[in-house]
């Protein structure tokens, strides 16, 4: 009697154990929080094909530096998704992602974007180039690069907007440097920084296209400016070498690149890695843009520019009031 | 409410069934909540450069700045709340006594995100403090708000009205009255109050990130610099400017302390 009534309780707990245990696997899914109502939908689209049938996910999103030390320290994932690709490359220091990750078509990249000036209504300052920012009085708001792993963005893509302008790479430096004393706030990460700018800080935000088009789709009165010469952002995936759901994992990486999958990521303000899905949306194209390779590749900017001690942005900071 | 006074049983009284018990347990429970995290922390503490580097002192020394001038204000602003919810009677009494609390309630980020509304830019009331000190001074105030008010207002509950009576039929002003026999019995509770709120205040971050701009040498606050320094991956040198916040907070803990023994001195 006791027998069953303990196989009872069991059953009426854990209903879900007693019909689908066979087919059912949970993916886990640790991503940076922008992407966060791209893969609300991509999720339910990928459930519908085939390879996902029977799929459900878990999901965390948070800022990505934190979710990759999260990570790091045990969190279980199947997938990480990150922000910039130095955040996996610090799991693949701990060989929670495989060295190879980046081997593939796409260079482990699933969705891309670009750094943008966002800016008062009607751009009243009219500033459309890097060298405009050092116009006098111009006031910039950029999140802080040392607690916003995705402000660095912002930061190559100045530095390579000057080396694009003819300047070598000590000179450039120097711009860095100049465009610095115009930035009067550092939030702690994009949203905030979208936040301050709204509040009525600054005249120009620097942020990416993605951001500025979701605060523009969710009705803030946001204006942007592509600079000729910007960077391209490539935000990285991977599957963690932990996974135990390794097939459906890399079948649902494989959909993220399908056609209609991009399709919603270009919806929800991404630029796309794949070509023909963006009938109807304005991605214009700039002719001078670059990657971060063009700027050195992440291993060297890390080192070079954003290490807390020694690093280019930190003697910046320094100097801007020591 | 004077009778109410004389009928408390006193503590001292009272002896504890099973002392070494208590004790027991209370040593495993602070250990586990509070000591083991810090003794791990200091552990983890390496690279001091990132404390002694001159953006981070210039962070603390603005941090404890902040904390100590929150802390008197509320020290003031507390005491005057307490004495008017405790000792006044007005419309909207019990109200304004839920209010005091809030702050408690709000998450510090949208505390933050209100008082940027309020107090920024676009300031519908024309104050505009955003991304200066004094924007600090107002998140760290608005959340350090109810622990003096708190930490006074059962004290002057529980204060006999007997010997103000007495002080003023023997001829003493008011304010006298007040400072020779108000004061001395609600400073303790002031100073825990004043402690709790600087221990409060020099850790804050919630409030702070989004109203002050978080400009080195100018705004930055020592948890964003300890915040800056953990994304950048130097979670060493994040321990070590940790351990010395830590450090400085319980060597003002301490003093409040022992300031709070030496007004009580009377009373052992």
């Amino acid at each position: 009697m006791r027998r069953i009534s303990f196989t009872l309780i069991l059953a009426l707990a854990f209903p879900a154990l007693a019909a689908g245990a066979a087919r059912d696997t949970k993916l886990s899914l640790v991503a940076y929080s922008t992407p966060r109502e791209a893969y609300g939908q991509l999720i339910p689209a990928f459930q519908k094909t085939a390879a996902g049938n029977g799929v459900s996910f878990s999901q965390s999103y948070g800022a990505s530096g934190e979710q990759s030390r999260a990570v790091a320290s045990g969190l279980d994932a199947d997938l990480v998704a990150f922000s910039l690709a130095p955040d996996i490359t610090s799991l693949v220091q701990k060989k929670l992602v495989a060295k190879n990750w980046a081997n593939d078509k796409w260079h482990g990249m699933v969705t891309r974007s670009v750094v943008v000036f966002v800016v008062r209504d009607g751009n009243p300052k009219k500033l459309k180039t890097w060298n405009d920012l050092l116009k006098p009085g111009v006031q910039i708001v950029t999140p802080n690069p040392f607690t916003s792993g995705g402000a660095r963005w912002n930061v190559m893509a100045a530095y390579g907007g000057a080396l694009r302008a003819g300047k070598t790479p000590k000179q450039a430096e120097t711009y860095l440097a100049q465009m610095w004393k115009h930035v009067v706030a550092q939030p702690a990460s994009a949203r905030e920084g979208l936040q301050t700018f709204l509040a009525g800080r600054g005249d120009v935000f620097l942020a990416y296209e993605n951001e500025a088009l979701f605060a523009q789709q969710k009705g803030q009165p946001v204006q942007f400016v592509i600079p000729k010469a910007t960077i391209l952002i490539e935000n990285p995936i991977a599957v963690t070498s932990t996974s135990k759901n390794k097939p459906q994992a890399q079948a649902f990486l494989k959909y993220l690149r399908t056609k209609p999958a991009q399709r919603i990521f270009a919806q929800n303000g991404y630029r796309p890695v794949v070509k023909g899905v963006t009938q109807g949306l304005n991605f214009p194209n700039r002719p001078q843009l670059f990657t971060i390779k063009y700027v050195g590749g992440w291993a060297k900017v890390e080192k070079k520019f954003f290490d807390p001690r020694t690093g280019v942005m930190a003697r910046i900071q320094a100097s801007s009031g020591g | 409410m004077a009778a109410s006074a004389e009928a408390l049983p006193t503590p001292r009284a009272r002896r504890s069934a099973a002392p070494g018990l208590a004790i027991g347990l209370s040593t495993l429970y602070l250990s586990l909540i509070v000591l083991l995290p810090l003794a791990a922390l200091a552990w983890h503490a390496h690279g001091w450069d990132a404390i002694t580097s001159p953006q981070a002192v210039s962070a603390l020394k603005l941090t404890v700045v902040a904390s100590l001038v929150v802390a008197l204000i509320n020290a003031v602003a507390g005491t005057a709340i307490a004495w008017t919810l405790v000792r006044d009677r007005f419309f909207g009494q019990s109200f304004v006594n839920a209010l005091v609390d809030l702050p408690f309630a709000l998450p510090t980020i949208v505390a933050g995100l209100t008082l940027l509304a309020l107090y920024g830019p676009k300031s519908p009331a024309g104050i505009d403090v955003a991304f200066t000190r004094w924007a600090i001074l107002l998140a760290l105030l608005f959340v350090t708000l109810p622990f003096v008010v708190r930490t006074v207002q059962p004290v002057l509950l529980e204060l006999d009205t007997e010997m103000e009576d007495a002080a003023a039929s023997l001829g003493a002003s008011r304010f006298a009255t007040f400072r020779r026999v108000i004061l001395p019995n609600i400073l303790p509770a002031i100073l825990s109050g004043v402690a709790l709120a600087f221990a409060r205040a020099i850790g804050e971050f919630g409030a702070v990130v989004l109203i002050s701009g978080n400009l080195p040498f100018k705004t930055e606050v020592v948890s964003v610099y300890v915040f800056g320094r953990i994304e950048s991956g130097d979670s060493g040198g994040a321990a070590a400017a940790s351990v010395v916040i830590l450090a400085l907070s319980f060597g003002v803990l301490l003093a409040i302390g022992g300031v709070r023994r030496w007004t009580t001195r009377h009373d052992r």
